[in-house]
């Protein structure tokens, strides 16, 4: 037997780990407002980030963020529902001025200020509906470290190369825990360049190429730009709903979807013969691994499918999931989000379900459910 | 046509003062000699925001009220004394919006808020607003507004802007203006106006003037002389994973299987310091862990408790349900840990002498670990834990301890001491 070589482990938390990628990833910028349990984001920021500024509340750090972006940074902030919640018109803005930044949610037990301490994963279907008019927008969700390193390297790749807001989906149990773990196994990240329109063509700030406008920041001398998070044509004009200006808001949603594929993050843990598929993301696929080993060495063949890409929610999933006679969901919800995100009211009859709020899902429970 | 406008037909009704702002911010652009695209223009929701398809500069149209945050980003974001960014917003936003302004006044921030103070909400039908004066009529208080507006120019020279200046918008206001741009620093001009399709119609008889003089709000300038906010141009930032401690590590333990263990005891006695010397003096020994802390959110207070996994392997799931181990050291370590405690079939429960011994399936270790004192008494049961499990050993805690240079600052020697007597 391989002896696992432990001499480079050093105790870490998620937060680090994130924030470190997102900085080598090219964010330059965090802005904040401290929330429990996304406070550890918030300090190793202020000592990572070449900007770093204390919002006054959650709609200012939103708006300074976007002003970051328009004048050409990458900014990153990071919250938990009750200031998420004051994030969603700003993140509607941004959304539709078509600005680059990620939103790292840290879930905690809700409704409302819920208990700041308890861990959950309860804030799907809201990022599902966040955007007026039900478009989506990428939400990755961490499931490891080695998700925490890659994802949030990912995510603002995305959101600068979609100029769109991303969030990162992760839970109290994630960033505020400290863990074991060999960061020399991590992959080098390598600085997104933000590719700036270059033509001596007046700029249009909404003439897509494959469905993607080049970016140009305000301040420059070359060009004047013009961002609006009002209905527009190309030229950024706000425009009530004409033809043009319409055709730009159905290619929001078509430009978050039309790269997906690129995007598509998932593990799926496979061995033949298996009947069982156990699905899990975020901070329960810890205990999901747990239990499908567990479940083998009994001699239940099960399988395993951690989603990493939330929304949009790929196609793929729905064809691994209908190959199983039994396939259990289990999300620390107790209204199965996952499920519904992609099944809504009408569940393939193979799907079974382990739910509970207030402490983490445990691989007991998943176990018993797919033996019953 | 001029530098600033690309149109002579402006999109507002006749006779509003948002016309008359915007033709004079033009005039001042013009004295200055600014370069258009070295203006960002900012507008907010209402009829104002209207204006900026008519402009050359770079425009931002956002949401309503949140033009002076949008425009402190900018600021933040170019850095740059020789742009400026200049904002404009509405007596509705800036009431809705107050926070903003009054923030980008306590940074100093430097850009340049006009806000067009036409009393009350034009765009949604002539609803009162935070700045309508009193006894202004409005079709939501048609007998005139009973409260009065805020003061807006002595609210953002209080929170620290450079120059505030409140002015009726009647004329050639462009030297205002003009000033405003030049400021370094914050500065606002709150330009009073009437409009035309609702102020005039809801308050046929009254004179403009005398709306102004009623209202109580003085016109002026009000200064001060701070340094602007400019971020630095470089600052020092650190690797994250440079700082964690590094650690000699090797695979010393004789551990098999996961262990679960829940130290619990009382804010102030050193749970979590406890916690993570453990967990250090495990990674030392070549084991996996996960180690996290429960408190109030008063972190001073009451109980504190961490959950600890050790593993000869990855750990992947890190909740602790029944614990393998529980040491308790205080009252309040006790009550939060007391369900957990109850429902251990097996395993050892360590407990401070002085505490009631819960109903257990564990076996019990009763240990007196407040006769180090208080303080350390966490750090104390850990070292007890560690001599009666052999789990980690009391070797790898010292050899933890005396790396992170702590050897001088914890009672070391006397822990080490009362360990002899167990």
């Amino acid at each position: 037997m391989n002896i696992p070589d432990k001499s480079k482990n050093r105790i870490v938390d998620g937060s680090r780990i994130i924030i470190e990628a997102m900085a080598r990833a090219g964010a330059d910028a965090f802005i904040g407002y401290p929330i429990t349990p996304a406070n550890l984001l918030y300090s190793y920021s202020s000592q990572r980030m070449p900007i770093m500024l204390a919002a006054p509340d959650e709609i200012t750090t939103l708006q300074w963020m976007s002003g970051l972006a328009v004048a050409g940074h990458i900014p990153v902030t990071a919250t938990s529902f009750p200031g998420f919640a004051l994030m969603i018109e700003s993140i509607n803005m941004a959304y539709m001025m078509e600005l680059p930044m990620v939103i790292i949610l840290v879930q905690r037990l809700g409704p409302a200020t819920g208990t700041a301490t308890c861990g959950a994963q309860g804030d799907l279907t809201l990022l599902r509906g966040m955007i007026s008019g039900g478009h989506p927008l990428p939400v990755l969700c961490t499931s490891s470290y080695e998700d925490c390193w890659t994802l949030s390297a990912k995510a603002v790749e995305i959101a600068v190369k979609l100029r769109t807001p991303v969030i990162l989906l992760t839970s109290k149990e994630e960033v505020m825990t400290q863990k074991s773990f060999d960061l020399t196994k991590l992959h080098k990240i390598e600085p997104i360049r933000q590719h700036y329109y270059n033509s001596d063509e007046p700029y249009k700030p909404y003439k897509p190429i494959e469905l993607i406008p080049e970016f140009l920041p305000v301040g420059q001398k070359k060009h004047q730009v013009r961002l609006t998070a009002s209905t527009h044509n190309q030229a950024g004009i706000l425009m009530n709903t004409d033809e043009e200006a319409i055709a730009n808001t159905v290619r929001l949603e078509e430009k978050v979807k039309k790269y997906l594929p690129e995007y598509t993050f998932y593990d799926y843990h496979t061995q033949s013969g298996a009947k069982n598929l156990v699905i899990a993301f975020g901070i329960t696929a810890g205990a999901a691994k747990d239990a499908v080993a567990a479940l083998n060495s009994m001699g239940i063949i099960t399988d395993l499918l951690i989603p990493k890409t939330m929304i949009p929610t790929p196609e793929k999933y729905i064809s691994i999931i209908s190959k199983y006679q039994k396939a259990v969901v289990a999300e620390e919800n107790i209204n199965n989000q996952f499920s519904d995100m992609i099944f809504g009211t009408n569940k393939p009859s193979n799907h079974r379900f382990v739910a509970g709020i207030g402490k983490m899902i445990t691989p007991q429970q998943i176990i018993k459910e797919v033996q019953s | 046509m001029t530098t600033f406008l690309n149109t002579n037909t402006l999109p507002f009704c006749k006779g509003c003062g948002h016309d008359l702002i915007a033709r004079n911010t033009a005039k001042a652009v013009e004295n200055l000699g600014i370069d258009i695209l070295d203006i960002i223009a900012v507008t907010d929701i209402g009829c104002h925001g209207i204006i900026d398809k008519a402009l050359n500069c770079h425009t931002v149209h956002g949401l309503h009220g949140r033009s002076s945050a949008l425009g402190a980003g900018i600021t933040i974001g170019l850095n740059d004394p020789s742009k400026k960014v200049l904002v404009f917003v509405g007596d509705g936003g800036a009431t809705i919006g107050l926070q903003h302004i009054m923030e980008a006044a306590r940074l100093n921030l430097n850009m340049t808020v006009i806000v067009h103070n036409n009393f009350l909400y034009g765009m949604t039908g002539g609803q009162s607003s935070g700045l309508t004066p009193t006894g202004f009529a409005t079709t939501t208080s048609a007998d005139g507004n009973p409260f009065t507006g805020y003061d807006l120019c002595a609210m953002v020279h209080a929170a620290g802007a450079n120059y505030v200046s409140r002015i009726i918008g009647i004329g050639d206001i462009s030297p205002t203006i003009q000033k405003a741009l030049t400021i370094k620093g914050f500065s606002m001009v709150e330009v009073m106006e009437i409009c035309p399709s609702y102020g005039v119609k809801l308050n046929p008889k009254r004179k403009f003037a005398e709306i102004v003089e009623a209202s109580g709000k003085p016109l002026g300038e009000w200064t001060r002389d701070r340094l602007p906010f400019e971020f630095p141009k470089s600052r020092k930032t650190t690797d994250l994973f440079e700082k964690l401690a590094k650690v000699n590590i090797a695979n010393t333990s004789k551990l098999n299987k996961p262990v679960s263990i829940v130290l619990s005891g009382s804010a102030g006695e050193g749970v979590q310091l406890a916690a993570g010397t453990l967990t250090k003096a495990a990674l030392r020994e070549g084991l996996e862990i996960t180690q996290k802390g429960s408190y109030p959110v008063t972190v001073g207070v009451g109980f504190s408790t961490a959950e600890i996994n050790l593993s000869p392997s990855e750990i992947n799931f890190h909740g602790i349900d029944i614990p393998d181990y529980a040491v308790i050291t205080s009252t309040d370590g006790l009550a939060h840990s007391r369900k957990r405690i109850e429902a251990m079939t097996s395993g050892i429960l360590f407990i401070d002498k002085s505490l009631p011994i819960p109903n257990t399936g564990a076996k019990v270790e009763v240990v007196d670990f407040r006769s180090i004192g208080a303080r350390d008494s966490s750090l104390y049961s850990i070292f007890v834990f560690a001599k009666l499990t052999n789990l980690v050993s009391v070797d790898s805690l010292v050899a933890t301890i005396v790396d992170e240079g702590k050897a001088d600052k914890l009672p070391l020697e006397k822990i080490l001491k009362a360990l002899e007597s167990l």
